[in-house]
């Protein structure tokens, strides 16, 4: 069925008018954050909300250019914008701008640019290219025969190999995300699972002295054995994931000691309730706390809150956005957020879900994913149920990078979305 | 299994895992919303200048004057040229470091003071260079200020609340100012105002960020009440320049009222010196003197025997007792015998004496005898004792006098139990106690209860509880309005107050004497053990409707008339009439210098201290 019918009428408005919502009350929390009676205009380019107001603007340009783009282009595009962007990451350990220690940014006069924003879809596109067949048409939406394993890990990897030197965390961790779409694709739900088990024992091993973690494994991979010993290679299987797991407790205290920098030992430690210094590395996590609880059911009122507007929790423009919310609109406020962020990803997958390409598919389930990832680690973050890792609410947090990073990723499957029909 | 499963699952349980932990963070656990508050939520206080007090005319006491901290934030304060402070401040380079450390040491967010209590001219050049320090700030407080200087111990001095004070009086905070001394002590409550409180937002680094609910529980400070002082400062001024190079202390009270006009205590120190940066070292100085002790108020605290004056009292409780009347005489031979005892007298008389010749000649004799006759007119020394001890004491002496002055002495009147301790027995006899008669022995007066006698004579027989101050804001002190009355009935008083006119026309002070003001008065000698006698004298002007009444102690001044009559007489004349007449009196008693006196008596007693001195 081809219609050739307004591309308007195929997008999908539910999303579209989340991602409103959302770019909304971003903007309103960052207008509280900062807010301060001498700059009081809106437009005023000299305080952060004034200029996420052009960000803003700059976004509503993109989602036109990208509407009016060829659906078929950012297929055919994919590889060449995941090269200019790979090169324009590496660049910036050349000549970035060190930013709070973070070499991660180029200086334009009063411009900064943030290279692994854009990198996110970039790296989502070629992916989807890749999974997708590596150029061919998908014509019949038969399964095609998954590509080079190596050069999937490669894909991603590499954009992580730019990022981890910055250095930057948050955003190298990202890129775990892009394990979704690969599960969706036809990757072994256990590869997810074993390492959300090693991120586990990880966490456990800090916790608990190595010896009793490695003499409560045996014991439960003996008790295990015991209740398959009627199954056929059971020993072989539990025999495999106890000697696994005994690596990686090990491994994890030497990592721990000698590979993590000290900022992110301290964010881990203070995590797991190993230190308790309110006011020192810990600072950024009780006081985000503060500001969150202090707001109630119902929260102190737009421009009310104390612990946003004066600088008492830090980064609250940009990772910490949730905390105004939290302050000023209480529980209420922070329950509509987290049910449209639920209520989007639900969406976009269902969206993917759809697609009649498997580049749309794929590429529908990078969006969810990355979207995912930041939605669940930032507010996880900002409520005490994860180490600070900064990274940004998408679409909320302060930033032209990140806003229009995720503009574009997010409106290229809208208008892949729109495209489906026009695909046979 | 669907593929989407997964990922489905995991938002779901990323969205329940959220609402969960924020359903407790927000609605549950109580403890972020206390947190929230002390973190952003400042209560400020806001200082109420303290009252203002003016003297009996109007004229101001006390004032206020602003001041000028320099604080510093730490964290705030970015490279600067630190000569050019120091000039500007006028401290050492080195010292601005110091301070600069300590405060760094104390808080990187929080003001500290690096400059405390500048001037106005310090504070006005500042302030125009200020922009070039950042991280420096000015703050404002309120000083006092004696524009007039003088009345030092009367007005007394504000100091910062120490922390025994504060645990007594939790309303203070620490870095308070609190009467130390004086009315600023006596009428604290009155002076201080009430403090106002300010809540305002703060941000993380202790900057304020606007008030608090638009100020809907702030308080504004209520400023602390003027008072009205009973003291007459030009006169006090005159009396404490009268008393330069004396020590001793003058009262003057207006009898129709017990309002304090003066209250010199000598030496004193110009109350200026305690406000301001030199505060510490001057208030070291002037506590560390022990030789002239300024800060000693004599008028309040010293207590001496009285002398003659004391004589006045016995002739009143002689005649009150009817042991001896107007017309009864007694004869002097060179002094009061009785027995083995011998009180000598300087009088010059040997034929008999009536009372009021008897006051103006001062004679000893008459006195131990009219003291004798009180003692024995009741059927034991001990019953006489009492009933004496029992009239004098109605004069106010021997106790407190519930007046509103910040500290005192009760001083002593024996009485019957007093002697049967000090001499072991009960069987003494009246002449064992003669020297009551003449106002020494055991008997202690303050200056201030020895202008109340004076007073209290001029009344005919009452006093107003002496006070010193007449009003605070709008409303009179009412609680001084009541007249105490002696036991001595009125009647008996017309004659001794003759007797103490011709103290002055015919007596021992008539050097003193004036045409145009009947005076009265007493002068006094009072033997002590350090050095020369104690020159005293009290006195009331006019003889009939008594404006003022005085006493006047000039320590190791020889005898009454030769410093503290002149004085008073000096005195009561500038306050009845606004002029002096007697200019080269004024010279000489201004002039006089006594302090040979006090070198003297400091040596005697350094000497004792040091017995192998002597060969």
């Amino acid at each position: 069925m081809r219609e050739n019918r307004s591309i308007f009428a195929n997008l999908d408005w539910i999303s579209i008018l989340i991602y409103f919502i959302l770019v909304f009350l971003g903007w309103i929390s960052i207008y509280s954050a900062v807010y301060n009676e001498e700059h009081n205009r809106i437009t005023d380019l000299s305080q952060e909300y004034g200029r996420q107001l052009v960000f803003i603007g700059g976004s509503f340009v993109l989602i036109v250019l990208i509407l009016f783009t060829d659906g078929r282009l950012f297929e055919k595009l994919a590889w060449p914008v995941y090269g200019i962007s790979l090169l324009v990451l590496a660049g910036v350990l050349v000549a970035g701008t060190t930013v709070s220690g973070a070499r991660s940014w180029y200086q334009f006069g009063g411009f900064s640019l943030q290279p692994s924003e854009f990198m996110k879809f970039a790296t989502a596109l070629a992916l989807s290219k890749l999974l997708s067949g590596d150029g061919r048409e998908n014509r019949t939406g038969a399964r095609k025969k998954m590509p080079n394993k190596a050069l999937i890990a490669l894909v991603i990897l590499l954009p992580v190999a730019f990022i981890l030197p910055q250095p930057d965390l948050g955003s190298a961790l990202v890129y775990t995300a892009f394990l979704f779409p690969l599960h969706r694709e036809g990757m072994p739900a256990w590869v997810i699972f074993s390492l959300m088990w090693a991120g586990a024992l990880f966490l456990l091993s800090l916790l608990i002295d190595s010896t009793w973690l490695m003499g409560g494994m045996t014991a439960v991979a003996l008790g295990a054995l015991w209740f398959f010993r009627k199954e056929r290679g059971s020993w072989l299987v539990l025999g495999v994931i106890w000697v696994l797991s005994l690596g990686v407790a090990l491994s994890v205290d030497y990592a721990f000691n000698n590979l993590l920098e000290d900022r992110h030992r301290n964010r881990i430690n203070i995590l797991i309730g190993k230190a308790e210094d309110p006011t020192g590395i810990g600072y950024n996590t009780n006081q985000s706390m503060i500001a969150i609880g202090s707001g109630g059911f119902a929260g102190k009122g737009f421009l009310q809150g104390t612990q946003t507007k004066f600088d008492f929790v830090p980064e609250q423009s940009t990772d910490f956005i949730f905390c105004t919310i939290g302050e000023e609109f209480g529980f209420l406020g922070s329950l509509l957020v987290v049910l449209l962020f639920s209520t989007l990803l639900v969406r976009l997958i269902l969206l993917a879900e759809r697609q009649r390409s498997s580049f749309g598919r794929i590429y529908g389930y990078c969006v969810a994913s990355v979207l995912f990832l930041h939605f669940a680690v930032n507010i996880a973050m900002t409520i005490g149920l994860a180490p600070v890792i900064g990274i940004p609410l998408p679409f909320f947090s302060y930033g032209g990078s990140s806003l229009w990073g995720f503009t574009l990723l997010f409106f290229i499957f809208i208008r892949l979305d729109a495209y489906r029909m026009q695909i046979l | 299994m669907k593929r989407s499963t997964l990922l489905f699952g995991l938002i779901g349980t990323t969205a329940l895992l959220f609402l969960i932990r924020l359903f407790y963070l927000q609605i549950i656990d109580d403890s972020y919303k206390l947190n929230a508050d002390s973190n952003a939520i400042r209560k400020l206080k806001l200082y109420a200048p303290r009252g203002t007090i003016y003297d009996r005319e109007g004229r101001v006491m006390v004032a206020n004057k602003p001041a000028y901290d320099l604080l510093a934030i730490p964290n705030q304060v970015e490279t600067f040229d630190t000569l050019k402070l120091c000039t500007l401040v006028g401290i050492e380079p080195r010292e601005l470091r110091q301070k600069l450390r300590d405060a760094r040491a104390y808080s990187r967010f929080k003001p500290s003071p690096i400059v405390q209590q500048m001037n106005q001219v310090d504070y006005a050049r500042l302030g125009e260079q200020l922009y070039a320090f950042k991280g420096f700030y000015i703050q404002k407080r309120t000083l006092r200020r004696y524009p007039e200087g003088g009345a030092a111990n009367v007005v007394g001095f504000v100091g910062e609340v120490t922390d025994a004070y504060i645990q007594k009086n939790p309303e203070y905070d620490r870095g308070d100012l609190h009467g130390v001394t004086g009315i600023e002590k006596s009428y604290e409550k009155a002076l201080r105002g009430i403090k106002g409180t300010r809540y305002v937002l703060v941000d993380v680094h202790n900057r304020e960020k606007g008030s608090f609910r638009n100020g809907l529980y702030d308080t504004t400070a209520v400023p602390g009440v003027d008072l009205v002082a009973t003291i007459d400062l030009e006169l006090q001024r005159y009396a404490e320049e009268l008393m330069r190079n004396k020590r001793g202390s003058i009262v003057a009270i207006e009898p129709s009222t017990g309002e304090i006009i003066l209250l010199v205590s000598s030496p004193t120190f110009d109350p200026n010196l305690l406000v301001g940066r030199a505060r510490s070292a001057n208030y070291n100085a002037l506590e560390r003197d022990s030789f002239a002790k300024p800060l000693y108020d004599r008028a309040l605290l010293a207590e001496y025997p009285p002398g003659s004056p004391f004589k006045l009292i016995n002739a009143l409780v002689g005649l009150q007792l009817g042991v001896m009347d107007t017309l009864k005489t007694y004869t002097c031979h060179h002094g009061f015998h009785a027995g083995s005892l011998h009180v000598a007298c300087h009088c010059g008389t040997s034929y008999p004496l009536r009372l009021i010749p008897g006051i103006a000649k001062s004679c000893n004799n008459f006195f131990c005898s009219t003291f004798r006759d009180i003692i024995n007119s009741r059927p034991t020394s001990r019953e006489g004792m009492n009933t004496w001890s029992e009239h004098v004491k109605s004069f106010g002496l021997g106790q407190f006098l519930d007046n509103d002055l910040p500290t005192g002495r009760k001083g002593f009147v024996p009485d019957a139990d007093y002697y049967n301790k000090a001499f072991g027995y009960t069987q003494w006899k009246a002449v064992s106690t003669i020297s009551l008669g003449i106002g020494q022995g055991e008997l202690l007066l303050t200056p201030l209860q020895m202008a109340n006698v004076a007073a209290t004579i001029a009344n005919r027989g009452y006093f107003y509880t002496p006070h010193i101050v007449r009003s605070a804001g709008d409303t009179a002190i009412a609680r001084f309005s009541k007249p105490r009355r002696t036991l001595v009935d009125p009647k008996h008083f017309e004659p001794v107050v003759e007797g103490m006119h011709q103290v002055f026309e015919a007596g021992t002070a008539r050097g003193s004497r004036i045409e145009s003001i009947p005076m009265c008065g007493k002068t006094g000698t009072a033997e002590n053990p350090h050095g020369q006698d104690h020159s005293i004298f009290i006195a009331f002007a006019p003889k009939d409707e008594p404006k003022i009444a005085i006493s006047i102690i000039v320590e190791n001044g020889y005898w009454g008339s030769r410093w503290a009559a002149p004085i008073a007489s000096l005195l009561m004349e500038r306050y009845l009439h606004d002029s002096i007449s007697r200019p080269e009196l004024e010279k000489r008693m201004m002039e006089g210098d006594l302090s040979q006196e006090y070198l003297q008596n400091a040596d005697r007693r350094l000497v004792r201290k040091k017995p192998g001195a002597e060969p």
